[in-house]
């Protein structure tokens, strides 16, 4: 059983365990989040949309406008007050972000615009050295768009061939079917931490010691895992680990690429610029030491601190308690959602973080969120950045309610009713 | 503002049974419309002789919004000209996007008609998309202009 997977949290018996003993109390933490405290055509918000981003708690909005107030300069430039504080508080972020992902080094943080970014810096900088004609990245068939088209790319760029592992229908990676997709070609495995369409936690640890062993690294997408769990990239063999800020309670336009050093030391800077430089001349420029290397120009120091914010606020509530009350939550919404005449969930592991797509009888997922908007209630609904994933399941589209650490029953049951006036309306 | 505003009954009934929902055995253009965000997808075939619609059928798949637009514009174009087409088209968007109908600029013909039942898409901005997909797609067939068009 691996430990910091919430794979081990994944029966009931444990999450009620753990529940019980620490227990969150999600109506408190929503006054934490200002923006939940509105009303949408005269009903109360009711935020199900976490995974396209969530809302960012006073504490991280109240810092980074502390930042524009008292710090605001360039880091690591100036040799006055307001540069040295912030350089400070931006490295700061990085130390925490290292614990945050257990990480073992510091300098193996690299900030960047978002999960996207970091997933294009390695397809460009360590694919141009790595992958060749004729060599395989092998992705699965539950990837973002994001964890596709850059490897996609890299792939008609080399001559190289792009493989996909497939889905059962229950939303899980086929394992069997991945281990003997890994080939002597085969340079690189990138695939969800969890699934951004179907909720499914992928067992990394199993996948990574799959490709180690045949001497293959991993890319992991950890954009929709690192809100709801605790995450050891050493312990699940991550190589690289890509993250977002916006879809952990910070601020948007800032992610997170981790790698190992020994991997990030080996591979050539992507953009060249300010801040990347030992020294330039017209003849030669040495380029700085991890994690500069990577990080050319003034970056968004702003969103970085936002981040060190939304790190310490995750750090304070604990999120073994985040992931046990959101496990609670779903296995409730599940439940109810079930009740519904003609609903049927898409992605039906057992292993599920709070991601719950779904289709209702022959009423489109775009009828359905309007619909829900009426009643106050936001969902997604669409293709989910997912298109492989809905053509897997023969649909266009699904209906997604996603669950942050300030859902309650009763915004699954205000969901409930609002499914009911759906019904009405399409009767 | 009322869900059924937006959800009348031909519009439901119209998403549920699509008129004009097959292929054309010689259409004179067809193309595809897509709405990358959603991912609503028809094709739309017109048979177009000495400038008039003769034919008009749509395929694919979307919301009930954009399938009973679909479906009701079909209804709509079928023997008009082409020239007439192209104002209903114009119409047909002030209607949804609430722009104001400039009367002078437009003659009177053709009329909305049962077009009018998708005047609610005015309020939910999000849907106005929904609602002009196969309009944008039959309008490039018109053209003649055979790649797909998206709604982005």
């Amino acid at each position: 059983m691996e430990i910091v997977d919430t794979s081990s949290l994944s029966e009931p018996s444990v999450a009620a365990g753990l529940a019980g003993g620490c227990g969150i109390d999600a109506v408190d933490f929503r006054h934490d989040f200002p923006a939940l405290n509105q009303k949408i055509h005269g009903k109360p918000l009711v935020y199900l949309d976490n995974a396209a981003t969530t809302q960012r708690p006073q504490c991280v909005i109240d810092e980074i406008t502390r930042f524009h107030r008292e710090d605001n300069s360039n880091v690591h430039r100036g040799v006055h007050l307001l540069s040295e504080r912030a350089t400070q508080a931006f490295e700061a972020t990085r130390e925490k972000i290292r614990h945050l992902l257990s990480a073992e080094h510091t300098h193996e943080i690299i900030f960047t615009r978002g999960t996207t970014e970091s997933i294009n810096l390695v397809a460009q900088s360590w694919g141009h050295g790595n992958v060749g004609e004729g060599d395989e990245v092998l992705i699965t068939e539950m990837e973002h768009h994001s964890n596709i088209v850059p490897w996609q790319m890299l792939c008609e760029r080399q001559g190289a061939r792009l493989r996909v592992a497939p889905i059962t229908d229950e939303g899980e990676i086929d394992l069997e079917a991945f281990e003997r997709m890994i080939t002597d070609r085969t340079r690189l495995v990138a695939v969800a931490h969890v699934s951004n369409a179907l909720g499914t936690i992928n067992p990394i640890k199993r996948i990574a010691a799959i490709a180690h062993a045949r001497g293959v690294p991993v890319l992991v997408d950890g954009a929709q895992a690192v809100p709801h769990m605790a995450i050891d990239v050493r312990d699940i063999g991550a190589d690289f680990y890509a993250m977002s800020a916006h879809k952990m309670y910070g601020p948007m336009g800032v992610g997170v690429l981790y790698g190992r050093t020994e991997l990030l030391d080996a591979m050539p800077p992507w953009m060249g610029g300010g801040d990347m430089i030992k020294s330039v001349t017209f003849e030669k420029t040495v380029y700085n030491d991890l994690p500069h290397k990577f990080e050319a120009g003034t970056p968004n120091v702003p969103g970085v601190i936002g981040l060190g914010a939304a790190a310490g606020y995750l750090e304070r509530v604990c999120l073994r308690n985040i992931a046990a009350h959101e496990l609670g939550l779903l296995a409730y919404a599940t439940r109810r959602l079930h009740e519904i005449p003609g609903l049927r969930i898409i992605g039906t592991s057992p292993r599920k973080a709070g991601v719950i797509s779904f289709v209702l009888a022959d009423v489109h997922p775009h009828d359905i969120g309007t619909i829900l908007d009426q009643e106050g209630v936001a969902i997604r609904t669409g293709h989910h950045c997912a298109q492989p994933v809905m053509k897997r399941f023969g649909i266009a589209a699904t209906a997604r309610a996603s669950l942050g650490l300030y859902n309650t029953t009763e915004d699954i049951d205000a969901l409930i009713r609002g499914l009911g006036r759906v019904r009405e309306v399409f009767a | 503002m009322d869900l059924r505003d937006l959800y009348q009954e031909l519009i439901l009934d119209h998403g549920r049974h699509p008129r004009n929902f097959h292929t054309l055995e010689h259409p004179t253009c067809s193309v595809e419309g897509y709405n990358p965000l959603c991912g609503d997808h028809f094709t739309v075939h017109v048979e177009v002789h000495d400038g008039v619609i003769q034919e008009v059928a749509f395929e694919g798949g979307g919301c009930a919004i954009s399938t009973a637009s679909a479906s009701l514009m079909t209804q709509a174009m079928k023997g008009m000209s082409v020239q007439d087409a192209r104002i209903l088209f114009e119409k047909f968007h002030h209607l949804v996007t609430g722009e104001r109908l400039r009367d002078e600029e437009l003659p009177e013909e053709p009329h909305l008609g049962k077009l009018e039942v998708l005047a609610g898409v005015r309020e939910f901005p999000t849907r106005v998309k929904c609602a002009t997909l196969a309009w944008h797609t039959l309008n490039a067939a018109l053209d003649k202009r055979s790649e797909p068009v998206t709604t982005e």
